[in-house]
């Protein structure tokens, strides 16, 4: 082990101190420089969606309402929802961690188009601007899935400029899929073949098929909605021979695979930091990659299961929900993977395990109700209800955002050459898993009581679950403050970091913390397989 | 570069799928709408446009023989090409339509029990020459880049991947125009 790390003392020379002018920022061409660019952007946006989320909390500690208008709520959840899906969620760990780790991880000096990287930085700050600029100018009322007629014929909203903004985001996510894709093919160090790739680039490689292949399917739709919302004519208008039908199968085309845009960088994540933090090779590789990529076409597959009660054909509904149902097996090999990963393993609890730990957890809590909406009969009760939201919620926010955190964790370091406060980052973990807990629990109770979601007020007898899961709203509120806090107060203070310092394999730990430009100073050789960690007999007694 | 036709295919999938569904709703009106278009004018640019590829593919195996002048004259060749298309597509044919009310608004000029099929009809229209004739431009910006790069001597036979690569995508526009073409002129004027 001690063999390949590196020499650490050499702090002058890295990445961050390389051009210290604002310029050598916003013209770099530097992928971890861009991860930062990225980092700083999202995190403001995390935030912009946050605050929307805590005023829909807050409206609803009371049934008649905590804001008077109705409007205004429709708003805040549309803002919530358009920010958090499209500048945070999907671009989240691809742009940040993904930009940051995967040329260091394939032992490359940067990805295969570090310009492109930069230009899709640039696309998704103009796409934040014109959100940003919707959102000033009054917002939009639509929810995020901009369903027609409501978007095209009756919305006082926005809209035009909120569809601009997804529809240059898009590109900005198509640059870096590209950018992945090509990079993982042409770029990996010598001796690394496929298999020895770690999966977290598995699973961005899966990740960027889909965004690749299902973003532009967005764009034409959006391209189309523009048109009839602007010229008051259009495909989607029942009135000239139009269907509103056909915008959503190819909405949920897209913004189905989209969800797993989302989830599997996570997996991918949770992938790299359960066998580092056991200490034991990761348990069936294999099989781990092999469910991220049959994630990924099972993705396309299974858009009709928004679709159950919009008057969808009762046969094609009845193969949705059979397909929908195929996809929890590959994501429950990854579960039973993790697990068996640390069956036997020496576990430390550091807080990217905890946060992994959180994940594994949320996630499954997730996926199964999941299999309860796409059941067809159970659907017909439980769609439109708050146990829809508690659903995605669980699988997005628990699962993904608890992944993002364990990443920005595990790789802190890395980033940037500083330990956080171990204390504090176990107790953030603590607290954001306690806290998400009270805040969606209650909300599976309230869906499958019949609570629908997007009213701004509701009947008394739902208040008391509701003013827990506000409460729940506010716990996890501190938790994600927290590690705001902390991080930002490590940069600073924090302890140096050596350039492995949990021990972890993957050819990213074997440069300096942080790295120098050229990442590596000597291109690395990959003869060992990945997750090569100490205790591995114990794996092969149960294979 | 297959990976981007691969997203490009994809962008224009849904405007095709859309096109073909609504037509299978509307069909007499689609034809009605089908009977107003100039199918002169989008035959004459068929052939320019198809042209203008072969043009073009005729200048990348000259390079790959090395003769970089040559090389140039059918980039030029394949350039003027599609302006003409260009022309005719949004100088000549565009103006036309307007000049008929045939764009979509309360003035639109085709009534009668299909007068609706028709106006879906014409949005499709017009929307997809439009996103065809922004692929045309930017292919057009590719080509000229790759004019000026031959001008400075940058091809040979040992290096010429740029060319092939706007190659790609300057068939692919055709391609998209292939498809365009019949659901635009033909499907629908035999009715």
């Amino acid at each position: 082990m001690s063999a390949i790390v590196a020499d650490t003392t050499k702090h002058a020379n890295s990445y961050l101190t390389d051009g210290t002018t604002i310029r050598s920022w916003l013209l770099t061409t530097d992928h971890k420089r861009i991860a930062l660019l990225y980092l700083g952007s999202i995190t403001l946006f995390f935030f912009i969606g946050g605050v929307a989320a805590a005023l829909i909390r807050y409206n609803l500690i009371a049934p008649q309402g905590m804001i008077s208008s109705a409007e205004t709520y429709n708003r805040l959840f549309t803002v919530h929802g358009v920010v958090m899906v499209w500048f945070f969620l999907i671009p989240a760990v691809p742009v940040t961690l993904g930009n940051f780790v995967v040329p260091l991880m394939l032992g490359a000096r940067d990805l295969a188009f570090p310009k492109l990287n930069l230009i899709s930085w640039y696309l998704y700050i103009l796409a934040g601007a014109a959100a940003l600029y919707s959102l000033i100018a009054g917002g939009v009322d639509t929810g995020w899935t901009f369903y027609t007629p409501l978007t095209t014929a009756y919305s006082k909203g926005h809209v035009v400029a909120t569809i601009v903004a997804i529809f240059i985001a898009g590109f900005s996510s198509i640059a870096t899929g590209l950018n992945f894709i090509i990079s993982i093919h042409t770029l990996r160090a010598p001796g690394m073949t496929w298999y020895k790739m770690p999966v977290f680039l598995w699973s961005l490689y899966a990740t960027s098929v889909i965004l690749v292949l299902a973003t532009p399917v967005l764009a034409m739709t959006l391209l189309l909605l523009a048109f009839e919302r602007i010229f008051h004519i259009g495909v989607f208008d029942p009135a000239i021979g139009g269907d509103p039908l056909l915008f959503q199968h190819l909405f949920w085309f897209y913004s189905h695979p989209a969800v797993y845009v989302m989830i599997l960088p996570g997996f991918g994540v949770i992938s790299e930091i359960v066998p580092a933090f056991s200490n034991k090779g990761l348990f069936g590789y294999r099989f781990v990659v092999w469910s991220s990529i049959s994630i990924a076409v099972i993705s396309f597959l299974v858009w009709g299961h928004h679709m159950f009660v919009a008057g969808t054909s009762l046969y094609s509904a009845l193969v949705f929900s059979i397909l929908s149902f195929m996809v929890a097996v590959p994501s429950a090999i990854k579960v039973f993977n993790w697990i068996g990963t640390m069956h036997g393993g020496s576990v430390r609890f550091d807080a990217p395990m905890l946060y992994a730990l959180g994940f594994i957890g949320l996630f499954t809590l997730g996926g199964l109700t999941g299999l309860f909406v796409a059941a067809l009969a159970a659907d017909v009760h439980l769609t439109q209800t708050y146990f829809v939201v508690a659903h995605f919620h669980y699988v997005m926010v628990g699962g993904m955002v608890s992944a993002y955190f364990a990443g920005l964790h595990f790789w802190w370091p890395k980033i940037t050459g500083r330990i956080y406060p171990e204390i504090w980052g176990r107790v953030g973990a603590v607290i954001i898993f306690l806290g998400f807990n009270l805040t969606f629990f209650p909300q599976f109770l309230l869906g499958y009581l019949g609570m629908p979601r997007r009213y701004h007020s509701y009947p008394p007898e739902f208040e008391v679950l509701n003013v827990l899961s506000s409460a729940g709203a506010t716990i996890l509120a501190v938790g994600y403050l927290l590690p705001l806090a902390y991080l930002t107060w490590s940069l600073f203070y924090g302890k140096r970091a050596g350039a492995n310092p949990w021990n972890a394999t993957g050819l990213e730990w074997r440069t300096a913390s942080p790295p120098p430009t050229e990442n590596f100073e000597v291109t690395p050789v990959v003869t060992a397989p990945p997750y090569d960690y100490p205790v591995r007999e114990v794996e092969q007694r149960h294979v | 570069m297959w990976l981007f036709l691969a997203t490009e295919m994809l962008f224009f999938g849904p405007l095709f799928l859309a096109w073909i569904y609504s037509r299978h709703w509307n069909q007499q009106g689609f034809d009605a709408g089908a009977q107003h278009t100039e199918l002169i004018i989008g035959t004459v640019n068929t052939v320019v446009l198809v042209t203008s590829s072969l043009v073009y593919t005729v200048g990348v195996s000259f390079i790959e023989a090395g003769d970089s002048r040559r090389l140039i004259q059918c980039c030029v060749g394949a350039w003027l090409l599609g302006l003409v298309f260009l022309w005719l597509k949004f100088g000549v044919e565009w103006r036309h339509d307007f000049e008929r009310h045939l764009f979509p608004g309360s003035d639109f000029a085709i009534d009668g029990p299909h007068g609706d099929g028709a106006l879906l009809f014409f949005v499709f229209y017009f929307l997809g020459t439009a996103v065809h004739g922004l692929h045309m431009i930017v292919g057009l910006i590719l080509v000229g880049w790759i004019i000026f790069r031959a001008r400075r001597k940058e091809f040979s036979a040992g290096f010429y991947t740029p060319v092939s690569v706007v190659g790609l995508y300057w068939s692919f526009v055709d391609m998209v125009w292939i498809v365009l073409y019949p659901l635009i002129y033909l499907i629908g004027r035999g009715a």
